[in-house]
């Protein structure tokens, strides 16, 4: 099961400013493990979505070239204060998670 | 009939997440992402920009690239991309000389403005690209960061 992952959304100027922190390794598959010598399978968040008051607001896709323990930053204009953004990730194994805040 | 039960189970394995995101009510069946995931798995600049269907992308200085002219670590370069151009709807980040350049792609809608910031990986001193989209065109610009240690190796 994933590790919980970080969300903070305030409200600047008319925007809500919405960050996120997700507890990734993003693994590329392309790195060699320094004790064994093999190559560490692939393991990264492919897929991001973000909505707010369920309403679609953002959709993404990664590859490994995104640094471990993801962050992404981004601004929702019309949001108001109390409203719920809720951010969900899926990785290429199937594993997943989602967290929710309320604008501040 | 056997034909049938091969692409049912093709669509399967791709559709697998889409299909979380639509059970969460997220997305809409209809919906689908600009980049196909081929795109991600692109060795080369052309075969990245031919994945998000950005080949030969105007260049534009409405486009924004915050991003550290030195980066000592490579795992870890902070880019931010803002886009100035009217009814952007997504934004690609693209780290040129990677192992696999396109690095994240974001569809922007309802009332997201055109700006991503994330942290993406650098194996080596390389040109990061933004790809923006904005009413069925597409516009890059680039913005060099120097790696002094890179962050894709071991």
């Amino acid at each position: 099961m994933a590790e919980p992952m970080r969300i903070r959304a305030t409200m600047a100027g008319d925007a809500a400013d919405v960050k996120v922190l997700m507890n990734h390794p993003m693994e590329t598959g392309l790195r060699k493990d320094a004790k064994t010598g093999q190559l560490v399978p692939a393991h990264y968040i492919s897929e991001v979505t973000a909505a707010l008051n369920g309403t679609p607001v953002l959709k993404g896709g990664m590859s490994g070239g995104v640094s471990k323990n993801p962050y992404l930053g981004f601004k929702i204009k019309g949001a108001k204060a109390g409203d719920k953004v809720t951010v969900n990730w899926v990785d290429n194994t199937g594993d997943k998670n989602s967290a929710e805040a309320t604008i501040a | 009939m056997n034909a049938l039960r091969r692409n049912v189970l093709k669509g399967a394995t791709g559709a697998g997440a889409v299909a979380v995101a639509v059970a969460a009510g997220l997305l809409k069946p209809t919906q689908v992402l600009a980049a196909p995931r081929s795109a991600f798995e692109a060795k080369d600049l052309a075969g990245a920009m031919s994945g998000l269907g950005a080949t030969g992308a105007a260049e534009s200085k409405d486009i924004t690239i915050k991003a550290p002219d030195i980066a000592e670590n490579g795992a870890v370069v902070p880019v931010e991309v803002t886009s100035a151009i009217a009814g952007t709807s997504s934004i690609a980040i693209i780290a040129e000389k990677n192992a696999t350049p396109l690095v994240a792609d974001f569809d922007l809608m309802g009332g997201t403005q055109p700006f991503i910031s994330t942290r993406i990986k650098m194996g080596q001193t390389a040109l990061v690209r933004a790809v923006v989209t904005a009413g069925g065109k597409n516009y890059t610009a680039t913005k060099e960061v120097k790696v002094t240690i890179g962050g894709c190796g071991g």
